[in-house]
């Protein structure tokens, strides 16, 4: 209570901070107000087709409805839908079982679950083994597209972001300036354009004959590209581990693996936490311009789906299709980094140093 | 170092040996598809006749030109959209940062609102948004919206009034460089002696002031330097003034406005970090409010905010490459789009292109290296 009258007292604390205060809370009064008009009680929520949308200044949700199985899995046939859901049950269940808290062991389970799980998604979603149909690269898009390659990027560029970071660290200076070239070659390239390398060079790099997936080339881009930001975000947390822990934990008999190991990445991990976090959010928004290689994701197919010549009745198509992308990105987006936060400051309550 | 060890030694002989037999690897795959494709090789294509349009082209672009003068023209408008965006972007992101701080907690919410909405929201979407919804819902050239008559914004873009020309013109960039000059050096002087002295030196300050004024005076005595020619509406179409693209329009406002809301949370940081403290020893000196601003927390908070800043800056460049989705001819359509198509030689395109990305790269960085290093405090 204390704090909503403190709020309400700065708010009119001045004579010209009250006028401002009133002007902003009758713009937002109009502007929420409208935006509740737009998107929930004026909008068409059902209707036989397209014309029910028509002449109606607000949002139409029926576009939405309309091509929800394809905003969601692309053209993946429906009977194999059942593998989508099995996919994503198993993650949920694991990742319960990681949440829980239990310790022995945990570490080895984790990285195990992180190797083994994209082979067994792969296997699932593109079939062509034990009996499973397949189902080719170019009919998966929408939501699911856009999962898989967030997904498989964040958890390919951790890894390689820690190998590239300690690479960069060594006492080797060959390696270590191959690690330097490495990171900053990439962070100097736009995505776009490693994408496109991807796409046009990469044919050229592999012998020939041998014809890699899009999608394939698609990943491998991302996650070269994201594995430089990883890496820099990881020696940051390399960084601000003091040296005296590593001469602390090499006084104790450990080998250099071990400090490393058990004395500096636990630490260094929770430090570069947020750092990880905001890297994985850039890489949750980038993952749109897969648009440019020619594979629909959820933004891609959205876009498509206005040139429909069905579907062009008016600008509040358009308008829906991006309001209802804006705010799942943002949700998922801004969700993300509320939840780094509240890690971060959990992660504090342990710190000592 | 321990090189001379036979541990690091035989490790890193390893690690150059793989080094070379991946990229000979990769380069006789290379030599074999450019032998089963036919493919020419070399950058002799640059000197061919490009034969292509290019929607906007600040340097001449006929229609003889040359692939070359292509990519010099897809380079210049990468350049222009980054630079327009980091310029707009950083004097947005400076008042939504000092929103962001402002008293009134309103006001800071509302700023917070913002930050979080557009970071949160891929660049792509909000191009799509500016290009597609905005422009495209503007009406038709007849009905442009216009601003006090000369400026004209449609469907087709945006036309501003052109400078044109005055017969007046070089006398007075001549004049007005003299002017600039005299005033710079009575204004360096005046400084000089006061810190000598101790004491303000007004007349040095109204000669310099006396110059300043003597430029703004000289128009209206001479004539103007330089005519506007307004944009009119001719049948169907605008014609006359500065035509600007939309897709240029789109590309520049979504990444200035992208842009801001990271550069807003980067200097309300460089802020903070200057802290209360500062401004109450100002006070305590007796120095005014205005003064404390500007002599005190401008120039530790620009110091402050300058490295990431440049890296901020960097990333808006590197997202321009965005473009090609909505169409602007920057190096992505161009090169990487146009001309790799064209001359089916892969290799050699994304080089150029890549090049070219690397180069405007370094300009940036150097820049920021070098103001950086202006600024930098000289620690003993």
């Amino acid at each position: 209570m204390g704090r909503i009258a403190a709020f309400l007292r700065q708010c009119v604390s001045t004579p010209l901070n009250a006028v401002i205060s009133a002007a902003i809370l009758v713009w937002l009064g109009y502007a929420i107000v409208g935006t509740v008009h737009w998107a929930l009680l004026d909008a068409v929520w059902s209707g036989p087709g397209p014309q029910a949308c028509a002449g109606v200044d607000a949002a139409c949700w029926l576009f939405i409805r309309d091509r929800i199985m394809q905003i969601l899995f692309g053209t993946y046939p429906e009977q194999e839908l059942w593998r989508i859901a099995t996919c994503g049950l198993v993650a949920l269940a694991l990742g319960v079982l990681v949440a829980l808290p239990w310790r022995s062991g945990k570490l080895p389970a984790v990285l195990a679950v992180l190797v083994l799980y994209p082979v067994f998604a792969g296997i699932m979603l593109h079939g062509g083994v034990f009996g499973l149909s397949v189902v080719p690269t170019a009919k998966w898009g929408g939501l699911l597209l856009t999962v898989v390659i967030a997904a498989w990027t964040i958890a390919a560029s951790l890894p390689l972001g820690l190998a590239l970071a300690l690479a960069r660290r060594s006492d080797l200076p060959i390696l270590a300036s191959l690690a330097v070239l490495y990171i900053d070659l990439m962070r100097g390239l736009p995505l776009v354009g490693i994408l496109f390398v991807a796409i046009v060079l990469f044919p050229m790099f592999v012998p020939p004959g041998v014809d890699v997936d899009v999608l394939v080339r698609t990943l491998v881009a991302f996650a070269l590209f994201n594995a430089a930001n990883m890496a820099e975000v990881m020696r940051g947390g390399i960084q601000s581990v003091p040296k005296a822990q590593h001469e602390a934990a090499m006084a104790l008999g450990l080998r250099p693996w071990q400090v490393m190991a058990l004395c500096i990445l636990p630490q260094a991990i929770r430090a570069a936490m947020p750092g990880i976090v905001n890297v994985s959010v850039a890489i949750i928004k980038e993952t749109t311009i897969v648009l440019i290689a020619g594979l629909f994701d959820f933004l891609g197919v959205l876009q498509s789906g206005l040139i429909d010549p069905v579907w062009i009745i008016g600008d509040q198509i358009r308008q829906t299709a991006y309001f209802f992308a804006g705010v799942v990105f943002f949700v998922v987006c801004f969700g993300l980094s509320r939840f780094s936060a509240r890690i971060e400051r959990r992660l504090d309550v342990g710190r000592r140093y | 170092m321990r090189l001379t060890e036979p541990r690091p030694l035989l490790q890193q002989g390893m690690l150059v040996l793989a080094v070379v037999l991946l990229f000979a690897l990769v380069a006789g795959n290379v030599q074999a598809n450019i032998a089963r494709l036919n493919i020419e090789v070399g950058f002799g294509f640059l000197q061919r006749t490009a034969g292509f349009d290019i929607a906007q082209a600040l340097i001449p672009y006929p229609h003889s030109a040359t692939y070359l003068r292509a990519i010099l023209v897809a380079f210049v408008n990468t350049a222009l959209v980054a630079v327009v965006s980091i310029v707009a972007g950083t004097v947005l992101g400076l008042f939504v940062a000092l929103a962001r701080l402002a008293a009134n907690p309103l006001v800071s919410l509302l700023a917070l609102a913002y930050i979080e909405a557009v970071r949160n929201i891929p660049l792509l979407l909000q191009l799509f948004f500016w290009y597609f919804s905005v422009l495209g819902s503007l009406p038709l050239p007849r009905q442009s919206l216009d601003l006090l008559g000369a400026v004209f914004l449609n469907k087709r873009g945006l036309s501003l009034p052109a400078p044109v020309a005055e017969p007046g013109l070089f006398p007075f960039l001549v004049v007005a460089a003299a002017a600039l000059v005299a005033a710079w050096l009575l204004l360096r002087r005046a400084r000089r002696l006061r810190i000598a002295s101790g004491r303000p030196q007004p007349a040095l300050l109204a000669a310099a002031a006396g110059c300043l004024l003597a430029l703004l005076v000289y128009p209206l005595v001479f004539g103007r330097p330089v005519a506007w020619q307004l944009p009119e509406l001719h049948g169907f179409n605008i014609a006359g003034g500065v035509a600007i693209i939309p897709e240029f329009v789109a590309m520049a406002v979504g990444m200035s406005v992208y842009g801001s809301a990271f550069i807003a949370e980067l200097i309300r940081g460089g802020i903070l970090t200057v802290g209360k403290g500062q401004t109450e020893a100002g006070l305590a000196l007796g120095l005014s409010r205005a003064r404390i601003y500007a002599r005190i927390i401008t120039p530790q908070v620009f110091r402050a905010v300058i490295p990431p800043l440049t890296g901020q800056y960097i990333t808006l460049l590197k997202n321009s490459s965005l473009a090609a989705a909505i169409g602007y001819p920057d190096l992505m359509l161009i090169v990487a789009g146009t001309t790799l198509n064209q001359t089916g030689q892969p290799l050699e395109v994304m080089a150029v292109a890549m090049g070219c990305y690397l180069l405007l790269n370094l300009l940036i960085s150097l820049a920021g290296t070098a103001l950086d290093r202006r600024m930098r405090i000289v620690e003993r």
